[in-house]
């Protein structure tokens, strides 16, 4: 499908360029010699085993642990309250806001592969996307937690919705925090439900390779009785092509809201109309690092190379680029407007930010956001080095949860007037709760990996070779 | 329901899916059309070939996100103007442009949900029996590697021996009869 529309520049001498398949010229994106057979039995067997390796289950009593923790500061903060947490004036909002948007920046990489990278018909996305889905549920997950504990008294979070009560109370709507709610639940709903739909035709497969009597239930409840007519495939097509279509007005628009969040605010630093298309760009930028970080070690464990290939690596290592320069041009907006504006305040705000008492944290995101991995990925060497591509979506990820720092406590910790000056430190329980949902991420995706289909068989099939709808007298020539 | 009786229809194997889908067009041509094909990834060939070409997920997709736009926008309107009316700091009740965003929302959640639940109404699923599982090569092969055309006995043209003897004109890798 999408392979076709990317020709070598010179189609006289395909065997040339590095990575084509001389049959036809296109671009691989799958390693060859794989059939319809091969795909399903490699997919399926990583689930329908009864042999766990071990290897799993050391990392997931790793990610089990940091759950536990989370469990653990999450009891006490609803014993004590957001008192035990840093977030006090002036920096009311600390870690918990972050993290938030950190996680929500991270669930958005997903989104895009899934959405925005199907309507552009890029068919290399087939093989990732389907652990780039699951990737934000659990990230939005994680992301949808903080607000919610951060409301001080959670229990009551349901008044955030338009209910009727008896306290004939409603929510006030031109608030961007009420905006949120509607975002990040919309965001959420939609993101399940196009990755249910998505794993529909694989449950379908896995109940019927299953031998046991417990997984043919399980799964067959899962695939609701699918059972790949051609209608019904016209129809999931629509319907998915429709779901993307609208996934990707509502990835942009999440991260907007949330920008909203701060740039509606009068305060210098936030106050800005960057914010929407550069909180955009750094949440793709850091979603794909994270697609980086999971899919080497997987497809490393599970020898899933043949279908991630190093050319998938090396074009999330451009997507990351391209995405990180539309950063860096937002870090320099923010640069120039504070001298632009002619604003005391601006230019305070932004020299304090880079050379006042917290300006090392400025320092660590120039360099992972920018000096690292803008100046190395251009290399094609590098961008297929799958050590380093790794190291870099370490990086990145560490400069993106910076850069949220830095807007968040670089901005409130000295406002307008010295006398109300402070300064933030985070407590234990902070680094306890973020700590505890890099655990309770990593023990959810590997659940994902071990009972549900990580790589979308359906998908992969459409790309093989043998999936070339060919007339008759070909079709012989060939056999 | 009592349980049906009977045949479903015939259920041809192919290989691959070149060869179903010129089996589907030679019997599409040759006067049939209670049939369907059974493949583990879209065809569209083979839909082209049996004469399904547009489906009505668009429609109600259309529906649902014009409904959820309607039904947040009159909410907000309505809690703002008229059941809880705040004023913050002297902004009109009606600020229409702060009600776009929720409304945006709202039209991108009800199309996605219609777009997904109006995709699995319209084929009729969860339907977790089907007499094609019945069929003792489908479930070894119609979610895996293996393309399948059924004729179906309700289509006026069926008649178990001779569908069977003009199946086999389609050189398909085997027929099997599916019952209910």
């Amino acid at each position: 499908m999408a392979t076709t529309d990317l020709k070598p520049k010179n189609p006289k001498d395909p065997s040339r360029i590095a990575g084509t398949d001389p049959l036809t010229g296109e671009y691989r994106v799958l390693a060859p010699g794989q059939t319809f057979r091969s795909i399903t039995e490699k997919i399926s067997n990583i689930v329908l085993t009864p042999d766990t390796p071990l290897g799993w289950f050391a990392l997931f009593t790793v990610g089990g642990a940091g759950a536990t923790v989370l469990l653990v500061a999450i009891t006490w903060l609803f014993l004590k309250g957001t008192g035990i947490w840093a977030v006090t004036q002036p920096v009311a909002w600390g870690f918990a806001i972050i993290n938030f948007v950190w996680w929500i920046g991270i669930g958005h990489a997903g989104t895009l592969i899934s959405a925005i990278l199907l309507l552009f018909k890029q068919g290399w996305r087939n093989s990732i996307n389907r652990f780039a889905e699951a990737m934000t549920i659990f990230a939005v997950v994680c992301a949808g937690m903080f607000p919610l504990i951060h409301v001080g008294r959670p229990w009551l979070g349901y008044w955030l919705l338009p209910y009727p009560s008896t306290m004939t109370v409603w929510p006030q709507f031109r608030s961007p925090l009420l905006w949120d709610v509607f975002a990040v639940s919309t965001y959420a709903t939609i993101s399940v439900v196009f990755w249910y739909i998505g794993m529909v035709p694989d449950f379908g497969t896995f109940r019927d390779r299953a031998e046991n009597r417990f997984a043919q239930y399980f799964y067959g409840m899962l695939s609701l009785g699918w059972r790949g007519s051609v209608r019904h495939w016209m129809r999931y097509e629509t319907a998915s092509l429709l779901l993307s279509g609208l996934a990707t007005p509502l990835v942009l628009s999440v991260h907007t809201v949330i920008s909203f969040d701060f740039a509606v605010a009068v305060l210098p630093g936030w106050h800005t109309t960057i914010f929407p298309p550069y909180f955009v760009a750094g949440a793709i930028y850091s979603g794909f690092a994270m697609v980086l970080t999971l899919a080497i070690p997987l497809r490393k464990f599970y020898h899933l190379e043949g279908m991630v290939t190093d050319r998938h690596i090396d074009n999330m290592g451009k997507v990351m680029l391209a995405t990180g320069f539309i950063v860096a041009y937002g870090y320099g907006m923010e640069a120039f407007m504070a001298w632009y504006s002619a604003s005391h305040w601006e230019a305070f705000m932004f020299w304090n930010r880079v050379f006042g008492p917290m300006g090392w944290s400025y320092w660590v995101l120039v360099t992972c956001n920018l000096a690292i991995p803008l100046t190395t990925l251009w290399s094609r060497k590098l961008r297929t080095n799958i050590a380093f591509m790794f190291f870099i979506s370490i990086v990145v990820n560490t400069g993106m949860w910076f850069e949220r720092f830095v807007i968040v406590v670089t901005s409130l910790y000295r406002d307008f007037l010295p006398s109300s000056w402070g300064t933030y430190r985070a407590t234990k329980w902070d680094y306890a709760i973020y700590v505890g949902t890099l655990g309770l991420f990593t023990a959810l995706f590997l659940l994902f990996v071990r009972f549900l289909p990580m790589i979308p068989m359906n998908e992969i099939r459409l790309m093989l070779p043998g999936a070339k709808i060919t007339p008759k007298k070909a079709a012989e020539a060939a056999d | 329901m009592p349980p049906r009786e009977g045949t479903y229809g015939l259920l041809a194997e192919f290989d691959t899916p070149s060869d179903l889908v010129r089996a589907a067009q030679a019997a599409r041509r040759d006067g049939w059309r209670r049939m369907d094909c059974y493949t583990p990834y879209p065809v569209e060939e083979a839909a082209e070939a049996i004469g399904f070409h547009r489906n009505k997920v668009p429609l109600v997709t259309l529906i649902g996100g014009l409904m959820g736009l309607a039904a947040m926008f009159s909410l907000e309107t309505w809690i703002s103007v008229l059941a809880y009316p705040l004023n913050i700091a002297g902004r009109p009740t009606y600020s229409w442009p702060a009600f776009v965003v929720p409304a945006y929302e709202w039209t991108i959640l009800w199309a996605g949900l219609s777009a997904a639940f109006g995709m699995l109404a319209l084929n009729g699923l969860p339907a977790l029996y089907h007499p094609l599982f019945n069929a003792p090569n489908f479930r070894k092969g119609a979610s895996q590697d293996k393309f399948f055309l059924c004729l179906e006995a309700l289509d006026p043209k069926f008649d178990l021996i001779e569908t069977r003897a003009y199946l086999a004109t389609l050189e398909p890798v085997s027929v099997v009869e599916v019952e209910y």
